[in-house]
């Protein structure tokens, strides 16, 4: 039996899973990237195969992908995080037809076919509003950390709006909206709002096609997909088990299974 | 008669008490925070004591700035973009380009001789290439931002800042240093980005020396130098830099009292 891993080193996590030749995620893990893209690479087949309980020898193929994956000196394979948010996301939901993909400094737009290929795309490019990172700047100017956004935006009664387009001039308007006695909570949940609405506008550009999945680190985020939901009016799949915020590292593991059955067939006659 | 102009900004704020001969009396620098009229209220004070003025005596308040509206003890408001005009040419009287860079806004400003804006630019949505990028640096970088420009100087490598937003530089900063590369060559690399930056906007209303630099930001020795090497002409800037909003809205304090003035005695001899 072919085992492959595939690694998603994002700009902000690093995630990782191992998968059986029929999909099947045998382990998965995630933490902080850091600096250093070759060690987090490292890192991550190490903590994957001991969560599986595979040995190394058992891994017949590492696909990696995301922000670092030229860093990381151990591939087989490199493949871009669209290609592999892609096809994750289109074996979890069949008639998905357009995805979001939220990260850490990105948000990508992908259009595709019925098969999972890629028709068209769009990133946010050069501005870190609409990506998660306005949302984890935003709670350290509350004073609170990553870990607690789900929570704040749950408990808010009454968002509070945020209009700034720049998480940095976003910063003036969180302390004017607590100075102005509005609870973390409302500015947290206004905060999560803004940042579907950026989304949202990437999002449209790709001229989506229902059905909608979201995918990527955001889906951590319960009220993610309610604030998208709003913001371009239509429903989102996210997948259960955080399993959308290891979609990268899942489709880069069963492309690679992909890959590996085309090798096995080519080696055959 | 004595005269005053508030600058509220984002990040700083400036206040600056003049006489009847353009003459600075008294100025005071304090940092913002979120309590906008208060600050506004204690630079104000301060830059009376300063000049050994009492608030009697001062006969119109220009509010300036980001706050503007919050100098609720000020006659009039006007924008930043009039009074960094007005104040570079106070300053420097040859200046036909003025650039100012502040805590979050980088306005390029083309003047006529008396000191009134012929055409702007400034950065609406993006705080690239504004004060704050040097912020990231510093707290990425754990260094007073003071020391930036000069430590900037002395570099012989910079590196090449990929990243246009004022967030993801603080990570790729992170990132260069993590791959090695010296403080000095990041800084440099980073301030390369911001006077790039700048320079387009300068672009946009067509640079023509002189040059005068305002703003917080003028204060950093290394953006001065590349502001040069990248127009190609001198840049001018004064220990009064900081303040040259502030002077401006002093100065169109004073234009506005001697109109008064001048109704009111046009009214008492009718």
């Amino acid at each position: 039996m072919s085992l492959t891993v595939g690694i998603d080193l994002g700009s902000t996590y690093t995630k990782a899973v191992a998968v059986a030749p029929d999909g099947t995620i045998l382990g998965k893990v995630g933490f902080p990237s850091g600096y250093h893209f070759d060690r987090a690479a490292e890192r991550a087949l190490g903590e994957v195969l001991e969560a599986g309980g595979i040995p190394r020898s058992r891994v017949d193929y590492v696909a990696v992908t995301g922000y670092g994956r030229y860093m990381v000196p151990f591939r087989d394979l490199a493949i871009t995080e669209l290609t592999c948010h892609a096809w994750a996301v289109s074996r979890m939901y069949p008639g998905v037809r357009t995805v979001l993909d939220i990260g850490g400094q990105t948000v990508k737009a992908i259009r595709v076919d019925a098969r999972g290929r890629i028709k068209a795309f769009r990133l946010n490019d050069k501005c870190a509003a609409g990506s998660g990172a306005f949302l984890e700047k935003t709670v350290r100017y509350l004073g609170y950390q990553t870990a607690d956004i789900a929570g704040l935006a749950a408990a808010a009664t009454s968002p509070a709006t945020i209009s700034s387009t720049c998480a940095v001039f976003a910063e003036s308007e969180v302390i004017n909206h607590l100075t102005a006695g509005r609870s973390a909570e409302d500015v947290c949940a206004g905060a999560l709002i803004a940042l579907a609405e950026r989304a949202g506008q990437v999002f449209k550009r790709v001229k989506p096609e229902a059905e909608y999945a979201l995918s990527g680190g955001l889906t951590r985020i319960p009220h993610m997909r309610q604030a998208l939901e709003a913001a371009v009016g239509g429903t989102f799949h996210v997948a259960a088990d955080d399993l959308g915020v290891y979609a990268g590292a899942i489709g880069a593991a069963t492309l690679a299974q992909e890959r590996l059955r085309k090798l096995v067939a080519g080696a055959a006659p | 008669m004595i005269v005053a102009g508030v600058d509220v900004g984002s990040t700083q704020t400036k206040a600056v008490v003049m006489d009847d001969h353009q003459r600075i009396l008294g100025q005071a620098l304090l940092d913002t925070g979120a309590r906008l009229t208060e600050v506004a209220t204690t630079a104000f004070h301060r830059a009376l004591e300063a000049g050994g003025c009492a608030e009697g005596d001062v006969a119109y308040v220009v509010g300036t700035g980001y706050g503007r509206f919050r100098v609720e003890f000020g006659h009039a408001q006007v924008t930043e973009i009039s009074c960094h005009a007005r104040g570079a040419v106070h300053l420097f009287p040859k200046t036909c380009s003025v650039l100012d860079v502040g805590g979050q806004d980088t306005k390029a400003i083309r003047v006529g001789e008396a000191g009134q804006v012929l055409d702007f630019c400034m950065n609406d949505k993006c705080s690239a290439g504004t004060g704050r990028f040097l912020g990231a640096a510093s707290h990425a970088l754990e260094l007073p931002l003071g020391d930036l420009g000069p430590l900037a100087l002395t570099a012989r490598t910079p590196v090449t800042m990929t990243t246009t937003c004022t967030v993801f530089a603080e990570s790729e900063i992170l990132g260069w240093l993590a791959r090695g590369r010296k403080t000095e060559d990041v800084l440099l690399g980073v301030h390369i980005a911001i006077a790039a930056r700048t320079l387009s906007l300068l672009r946009r209303v067509g640079i023509e020396p002189e040059i005068t630099f305002t703003g917080g930001v003028a204060r950093n020795v290394a953006m001065v130098k590349l502001l040069e090497d990248l127009t190609g002409f001198p840049v001018n800037v004064s220990p009064a830099s900081h303040y040259c909003g502030a002077i401006g809205a002093a100065l169109h304090a004073l234009d506005r009292a001697r109109a008064g003035a001048a109704a009111a005695a046009g009214a008492s001899r009718a």
